[in-house]
Order: C-alpha cells, then structure tokens, then sequence
C-alpha cells in the first residue's frame, strides 16, 4: 500500500513548477520577460565564439578602413556591412559586446559568489556564536560600511595591483576585480544572515538538535544555513547586477579591466571618447547592454523578494 | 521505588542576575522521577516549570544559570557538564518534547532525514538500519503507512500528527528521559487526549521517565502518576496524581483545581484565584502565596517562606487544608 502513494508523488521539478513560488513566476509578466532578457544576454555571451560575426580581438581581421561604420550601413570604401557599427579601429560594435559581456557577466557572477560564500558564513558564525566573534565581525562590517562599496573595491584593486608583478597585471586583472568587488560585497550578505540566524538558533528544532547532541557546525549547516538562504537569494541577485555596474564603473575609471579583453565598462569609456563626434553607437549600443542587463536583474531580485515574503503575498 | 530514580533534582536553584537583583526562576525546587513514572510539573505563567526543564538539560539560555543544587541522571551529576560531555549525555539519556510542533521540526528536511539523524547520531547503524528504525518509530507513535510518508515535509502533516512526529523523534534514540514541555497546549482538546494518551503508553512501555510540564490540569489527572504544583520558582505541593487533585494540602493547588472549567459546570461562574503571581523581582515576604491566599494568617508573612521540608513534606504551607475533604477554596 505504501507504495502505491510513492508512484504518483509528481517528479521534483513538476512539484517545483506548481509551487508557490513557481505559479507567482508564471503569474508575474515583469518576472518573465526580465528572465527572458537576462538569459538571452547570458547566453549570447556564453555563445559569443559561436555567435560573434567578427573576431574583434584578433589585430589580423581587422581592417582600419572599416572604421567609424555606423550601424545598420555599409562601410563607403570596403562595402562591409556591420550590425551595430565600427569603433574607430574597425571593430565590429555588435562582437566586442558579446565579448565584453562574457566579462562583466563572469566578473558579477564570481564576485556575487565570494561575497556570498564569505558574508553567509561570516554572518552564521556571528549569529550563532555570539560573544566575541559576533563583535569582531560586525564590528569589521560596521566599518566596512562606512566606505562608499566602490571606493573599498578601488582600494583593494589598487592595493592588489600594486603587490602583483607587472608582467601578470592585465592577466591577473580578471582576478583582482572579483576580489575588490567580492570583498567590498560581504557585509549585507553577513548582516542578513546574521540577523536570520539569531531568529532560527531560537527555534525549538534548534534546540532539539543540540538536545540530541550535533555538533555546532553541524547545527548551523543542516539546519540552520538551509532555513536563512531565502533572504540570501534575494539579496544574491539584486548584488549581481550591483556587481555588474561596480564592474562597469571601475572600468569606465580605467582601473578594472584592460583594453585587451574589455569589459562592458571599459567599451563604454572607450565610446564616451567619440560621444561628441558624431559616432554615437559605439557608446550607445554597450551602455544600452548594460542597462538591460542590470535592470532585468534588478526587476529578477526584486519580484524575488517580493515572491519570497510572506507578508507581501 | 527503591532503585536509584532516573532524574533526581536536588534543591535547584536557578538564577538570573538583572540590573534591579538577581532573580530566582527556580529556587530551591527538588524532586525524583523513576523509571516509567510520569511527573507532572503545574503551575502559571512564570512559575518556573519551562525553565526547570531547561536547567535539567542544560538548555538555560545565558545569563540564566543553575547557582546551587544538583541534577542527576541516574545517580551521576549531570549540572556541571559542558561543551561535549554534556553534547554526548543529553543525546543518549534525554529526550525533549516541545511545545509548538510547528516550530520543533526542521521545515525543509523530511521527517525521515530527522529521525535517521537523531538515530545515527546515538546509535551507530547504517543508513538503511536507520531508515527501517525511523519507520519502526513512526509507526509506534500511530502514524499510518509510515514507510509511505518518511520522505514528507513536516508542513505535509496536521498538528496533532506532527507532534506525534516530534514524540517518535524524542524517542528514537532511547532515551531514559523525556521532557515533555507542554506537548499538548498548542493542539485542539481531541488531540490533546490521544496524545497524552500516547505519552503514557509509550513511557510505560519503555520504562522512560518523563517529566510533563503543562499548565493543564486535566492533562496531569489525565497522564501523571505524581504532580508538582510550581508556585513563583518554588515547589508548593508534590505528591501522588489522585491524592493531590482529590484532597489539595496547599491552598493554592486547590485553587488551581476549583478553577478548571469543567463543561458539567454549567453557566455558573469560573471560580479564579484573585490577583496574579508575583513578579520574581518583587516576592512578598513570607510565604510567596500570602496575598492571594484566602486562609492567610499573619504568621505567614512573618515567618520565612514555607518549604516541604519545614512543612509536611507534601505541601509548602503552614496550614495546610483538610486531607479527608474535597477542598472548598475561594468561595
């Protein structure tokens, strides 16, 4: 007989699509068509060798006459026809977005994460052990906080810059930006989770675990970490496209990644050169990327939070 | 009654130091459950019971602490135990159940993850040994097709089955305690009795000892075999189930009794015990009872409070109520 109640359980994923949280998705037009944004960019740049009708990187392809294009015509001396223009050394525009979003989209992604990984575990310890680490931690974030998110990040990237050998620099680079924005990223995640985890360490099923003995960590791994992540979750996906503009606007300042392999940032500060000289598109269509990119996010987190409330449902 | 009781509390005193004083809880509270008895510990909001059940397991929330006394588990002192020794004693010799069966179960791991846990952690067997244990448990505490609904979430189930749920899980790891803390209270009446009901077989069955903290009276006639009447942190009456419910010694046991609603009571006015308890911070001098109680004398504010050991034993009063008759208090 027990069996037979286990065949028509529906699979994971079913019960995941007819879920709360599953039918407020399908009943939330801004929630869907952001998604829709947020994929087709994520896989256009995942695809970009693929899709990419230039190679823009490569100094062989390209031709100086190409230059200045606009978008949508064909170039008057060699009769190339580019999507969304040509930046001054012939580049094609429609590429080096693709390109560049692989970057920005890495960067936001791997920062989100080890902003997540440090601020969630931080914020547990604090919460649950209390007493001196609570204070040093929070401590720390207080004064974190105080700094403008993208100054810290300046400062860690000038400080990691200026210990890296030079010859690694513009490959290091990548790296050292994930590290300003992920370090300058923790301490909402820490806070967040700091202040869920002192409401469930309360809860009587807490209490039971250590009455029949787990381990600390054990307690805050299984059951704790899985009852505060909905908070985490949507704080996780407003910080990605935070990380996404903080990515943009250190390399709009120059400081974040290098001309070799731009990043969104870095294209729109080489367009913003020609802004006033008539070749609009080559600071338009990546600033255009950007925005989309990180409204869709922030509209994803905020339906997200919204979906996750109970007192807003 | 000869063998050495489970759980001896040997004149526990818990205290909690406050800007205005330190306060007092539990003061001075002693008492022994054998195995397969069922004590049940009554009293008002503030009384002290949770919290004596919480100093018995080491569950006292800083900066509560246990100051004097001792706790022990069959015959070893359990009070002063810290960090792992108190993690791998609690786990095998105790058991608690909590009030809320809402917020006792983890609720996003299935009932069947929980059980194997509280199993595995105590009892080193297999994850399938653990799993066939974990359906055994549920199926003892009268879920039905068990093995059907061990991979279900707890907000899959009713309360009243999900206290049942948090029972099996109190009892998996055989325990030789159990500390109910107020199972019932926040369950509907009908469920209430097939749980206690539950309670008491189970315990009888095993030999468990179980310390049942209620509010409740009915729940205490109902389950216990002796009672202890908590009055402001203090022991005011303790003794055997039928003769405290029939013939209370302490004038405020008796109140206690006369205001039960009963539904046989018609629309006859619900006797109450007048005023409310004292806050810790502010005793009366005496006896804690005094100003409430309709057989004051004067002597019972001059003297120091009452205790069962200055007193008969049973109950903490210098005057204690008639032993024959059904008392009539407040009248």
């Amino acid at each position: 007989m027990a069996d037979i109640q286990q065949d028509i359980r529906p699979s994971r994923l079913h019960r995941a699509w007819n879920s709360d949280l599953g039918w407020s998705f399908r009943h939330a037009p801004v929630a869907v068509a952001s998604t829709f944004v947020v994929l087709l960019l994520i896989i256009g740049a995942v695809l970009a060798p693929f899709i990419a009708p230039h190679s823009p990187f490569d100094p062989g392809s390209l031709n100086l006459m190409n230059g200045f294009t606009p978008p949508g015509q064909a170039n008057q001396f060699t009769g190339d026809y580019f999507l969304l223009g040509t930046d001054d050394q012939g580049r094609d525009v429609f590429s080096t977005i693709l390109y560049g979003m692989r970057i920005s989209l890495f960067v936001g992604f791997a920062a989100v994460l080890l902003a997540m990984v440090l601020g969630v575990t931080l914020g547990l310890l604090a919460g649950y052990l209390g007493g001196w680490t609570e204070t040093i931690i929070m401590r720390v974030a207080d004064v974190q906080l105080t700094f403008p998110a993208i100054l810290v990040a300046m400062l860690i990237f000038g400080i990691a810059k200026g210990i890296t050998p030079p010859e690694y620099r513009n490959e290091m680079a990548i790296w050292v930006l994930i590290l300003a924005i992920g370090l300058s990223d923790w301490v909402q995640f820490a806070r967040v989770v700091r202040g869920a985890t002192l409401v469930e360490k309360n809860r009587e099923y807490v209490q039971a675990a250590k009455l029949i003995g787990r381990s600390p960590f054990a307690i805050m791994l299984r059951h704790i970490l899985p009852n505060v992540l909905n908070p985490v979750l949507v704080i996780a996906t407003i910080s990605l496209a935070l990380a996404i503009i903080a990515e943009a606007t250190l390399s709009f300042l120059g400081v974040g990644a290098p001309p070799t392999k731009p990043s969104l940032g870095t294209l729109i500060r080489i367009g913003q050169e020609f802004m006033f000289s008539g070749e609009w598109w080559i600071l338009f269509f990546p600033a255009a990327t950007l925005l989309a990119l990180a409204l869709s996010i922030n509209l994803l987190g905020d339906w997200l939070r919204d979906a996750l409330n109970p007192r807003l449902r | 009654m000869t063998d050495t009781p489970v759980l001896s509390v040997r004149n526990l005193v818990v205290e909690i130091p406050t800007r205005h004083g330190v306060l007092r809880p539990v003061d001075n509270v002693s008492y022994d459950i054998q195995a397969g008895e069922i004590l049940g510990v009554v009293g008002e909001s503030g009384a002290g019971k949770s919290m004596t059940g919480n100093a018995v397991v080491g569950l006292l929330d800083s900066p509560a602490r246990i100051t004097s006394g001792e706790v022990l588990l069959s015959g070893q002192p359990i009070q002063n135990l810290r960090g792992e020794a108190l993690r791998r004693l609690r786990g095998k010799k105790m058991g608690m159940i909590f009030q809320d069966p809402l917020t006792s179960l983890n609720p996003l791991l299935t009932i069947g993850d929980q059980l194997t846990e509280t199993i595995q952690e105590h009892l080193k067997v297999g994850q399938t040994e653990a799993q066939e244990r974990a359906i055994a448990a549920l199926e003892e505490v009268g879920i039905p097709a068990a093995r059907s609904r061990i991979d279900s979430y707890p907000h899959e189930f009713s309360g009243g089955m999900r206290q049942r749920v948090v029972i099996a899980l109190a009892l998996c790891a055989e325990p030789d305690l159990v500390i109910a803390d107020e199972p019932t209270t926040a369950l509907d009446v009908s469920v209430q009795a097939q749980i206690v009901a539950l309670l008491k077989r189970l315990c009888r069955d095993r030999g468990v000892a179980v310390m049942l903290v209620t509010h409740d009276m009915g729940v205490i006639a109902e389950a216990a075999d002796r009672v202890a009447v908590m009055y402001a942190g203090r022991l005011a009456e303790l003794g055997p189930v039928r003769e405290v419910i029939t013939a209370a010694h302490h004038p405020y046991t008796a109140g206690l009794m006369a205001s039960t609603p009963l539904a046989s009571q018609g629309k006859e006015r619900l006797r109450q015990i007048p005023g409310a308890m004292p806050r810790l911070g502010n005793l009366p001098d005496g006896c804690a009872f005094h100003p409430r109680c309709d057989y004051a004398q004067d002597s019972c504010r001059a003297n120091p409070g009452p205790t069962l050991d200055t007193c008969d034993g049973r109950a903490a009063c210098w005057f204690p109520l008639n032993i024959k008759e059904k008392s009539e208090v407040g009248a």
